[in-house]
């Protein structure tokens, strides 16, 4: 049975439709994550799921069941939000068991999964402080804690990481990670970072203005790519597009770690700026038919701005892309 | 202090024009208070005059004493500020949420209509007012008075609340609507403790004019039992003869309760917004 289940869900907002016709299965146990630029509707596909917002037509299925009437508490889902949205007058303690609180569960559950929780988390030590006096990161914690104690049939991750330093960020991302291993649970997970999509999803679902472009494993959308925008979503630095020189107005794409450096390459230009960092070389590059490109290269490079370069990668590992931008090859 | 954005100059400057202002705005009260305690004959001869042994005298505060029921006006003109500010603050709560946070059809157009009454002033409507209590029976009770006030004091109350609660995160009610909170609980355990600042503003501005009002007190209530203080002030006020040591002696006791009033809400002003909720 499918953790979750879209059918037909398109949400408008007065006349501005922003999510349209959006068909998705999460299986159980998955991490499926949605990722696009900001205003793309991955964050409102989120409410809907959760409940926060009512779709405009469609279905929502969560375990199987039919959920567009039944207000978010009784979803079987815990949400995580970006700014953490801990009830500042409560203790961690309390805000982690207000939920089952409600639900009035017994009072030695309660006690159980929050000291389940917060071993897992490591809260042991805060349990008695309120959210003021907690760290950013300490914070999130307790709001992942928030949705684990009620064991939830589908976790809800609104752009947990955004609040927090990079080291920060890498560290929570790897303890979601092992979070998602531990509990094996089906989780959905928003955000606008291409880099936290490929490294947690199971599933990525690619939108862009309110639809899918596609889904997929991160390996999946990373090699095989199903238009032009997915191609350049995905992948850090991000894909280079040169224009087609046949005259339909075609691209071809190639990856930055695709491009070498070559006596008499396929491409000629010009070095406009080095970035050294120690492992690689990330090379801006201004073609003599002034567009530009980035090529990356492992380990350290001496170069110089201004310096010609010639460049070239091999045509199998190009993608090809029509005037509309769908994928040809 | 950050000495490399304040110099020494800017610091004075700051000061002395808010010590003027302050000196200025306190200075009628000085001269009450002080009068106050001044012989009759003393305060038209040296009005500006601090009491000295053979000015002083306590009579203005014996007449006022003595004079009609004081505590009684005071009693109630504190019952009708402190129950209409209690209206206006639960009310205009109320109010702002639903307007800050569900769309509904004609939501902007509400707003706008409640919002209309900061601009029309209540006294053009008092003839129908009075009608209306008259009709109902609420004439010379403290209850006209209390419900005419909230009615006064609503449409600012909703204005400034419905800003401040938009700024309320929506990230937090979500997360109490997720947990199973009650609309209910989320507007009285998450948003108002955030908004409480607006709220002490709004109270502060709602209580002076309520406190010192006289026009309704008079139309509505004058009987006796219900009088306010200002109205209950106005005895020593005649048309040919004025017991200036009573009236001031009844308007320095009357800025007391105020002033506790405001103490308290000031207090709720600077503490600020309980951080630790979001970022």
């Amino acid at each position: 049975m499918p953790a979750l289940k879209l059918e037909n869900v398109y949400k408008s907002f007065g006349s501005v439709e922003v999510l349209k016709d959006i068909n998705l299965t999460v299986e159980d146990g998955d991490f499926v994550v949605f990722v696009g630029p900001s205003g793309c509707g991955k964050s409102t596909l989120l409410r809907v799921i959760a409940g926060l917002e009512d779709a405009t037509k469609g279905d929502v299925f969560i375990g199987g069941e039919q959920v567009n009437d039944i207000p978010p508490s009784r979803r079987g889902i815990a949400m995580v939000f970006q700014s953490y949205a801990l009830y500042p007058h409560l203790s961690v303690k309390a805000n982690m068991s207000l939920g089952l609180k409600q639900e009035k569960q017994p009072k030695d559950l309660i006690e159980s999964r929050v000291q389940k929780a917060s071993e897992i988390l490591s809260l042991n030590e805060y349990l008695d402080r309120h959210p003021a006096e907690l760290s950013g990161g300490q914070r999130q914690r307790v709001a992942i804690g928030r949705a684990i104690v009620r064991e939830p049939k589908l976790f809800l991750f609104d752009e947990p990481l955004s609040n927090l330093d990079a080291a920060l960020r890498m560290n929570t991302r790897i303890e979601i990670a092992e979070l998602h291993r531990t509990l094996s649970a089906s989780m959905v997970y928003v955000t606008h970072d291409q880099t936290e999509a490929m490294t947690l999803a199971d599933k990525i679902v690619v939108l862009r203005d309110g639809r899918i472009e596609q889904v997929g494993s991160p390996m999946e959308l990373y090699n095989n790519p199903a238009n032009q925008f997915v191609a350049g979503f995905l992948g850090s630095p991000a894909m280079n597009f040169l224009k087609k020189k046949d005259g339909q107005g075609g691209t071809i794409g190639i990856r930055p770690e695709h491009l070498r450096v070559a006596k008499k390459g396929k491409i000629n230009g010009t070095i406009t700026h080095i970035e050294n960092l120690g492992s690689d070389t990330n090379l801006l590059v201004r073609t003599d038919t002034g567009e530009p490109l980035t090529i990356r290269m492992f380990g350290q490079h001496v170069m110089a701005v201004g310096n010609s370069i010639s460049l070239t990668y091999d045509d199998e590992q190009a993608f090809e892309f029509d005037a509309k931008g769908h994928r040809v090859n | 202090m950050n000495k490399a954005r304040h110099n020494k100059t800017n610091v004075i400057a700051a000061h002395a024009a808010l010590i003027a202002y302050t000196l200025i705005a306190l200075f009628p009260v000085f001269v009450i208070v002080i009068n106050s305690f001044k012989t009759r004959r003393a305060i038209f001869r040296e009005p500006l005059a601090l009491p000295n042994a053979d000015t002083f005298s306590m009579v203005g505060y014996e007449t006022v004493l003595k004079q009609g029921d004081f505590f009684l006006y005071f009693q109630n003109s504190m019952i009708v500020t402190v129950v209409s500010l209690f209206f206006i603050l639960l009310f205009g709560a109320m109010a702002a949420f639903a307007l800050a946070e569900y769309r509904f059809k004609g939501n902007t157009l509400m707003g706008l209509y409640l919002a209309l009454g900061i601009m029309i002033p209540i006294r053009i409507g008092t003839v129908a007012i009075l009608d209306m209590m008259v009709a109902t029976g609420l004439v010379n009770t403290l209850w006209a008075l209390i419900l005419v006030y909230t009615a006064q004091g609503l449409p600012l109350a909703v204005f400034i609340l419905s800003e401040f609660m938009k700024q309320v995160s929506d990230d937090l009610k979500n997360a109490g609507r997720i947990d199973g909170l009650s609309e209910y609980r989320i507007f009285f355990n998450l948003v108002l403790p955030l908004v409480r600042p607006a709220m002490a503003t709004v109270a502060v501005f709602n209580m002076i004019p309520i406190w010192n009002d006289l026009w309704f007190p008079l139309i509505l209530a004058p009987a006796e039992e219900v009088k306010t203080l200002t109205l209950g002030s106005q005895v020593f006020i005649g048309q040919f003869v004025t017991d200036w040591n009573a009236v001031l002696s009844a308007l320095s006791l009357a800025i007391l309760p105020v002033m506790a009033l405001y103490v308290v809400f000031s207090r709720q002003l600077i503490r600020g917004i309980t951080s630790g909720a979001v970022k």
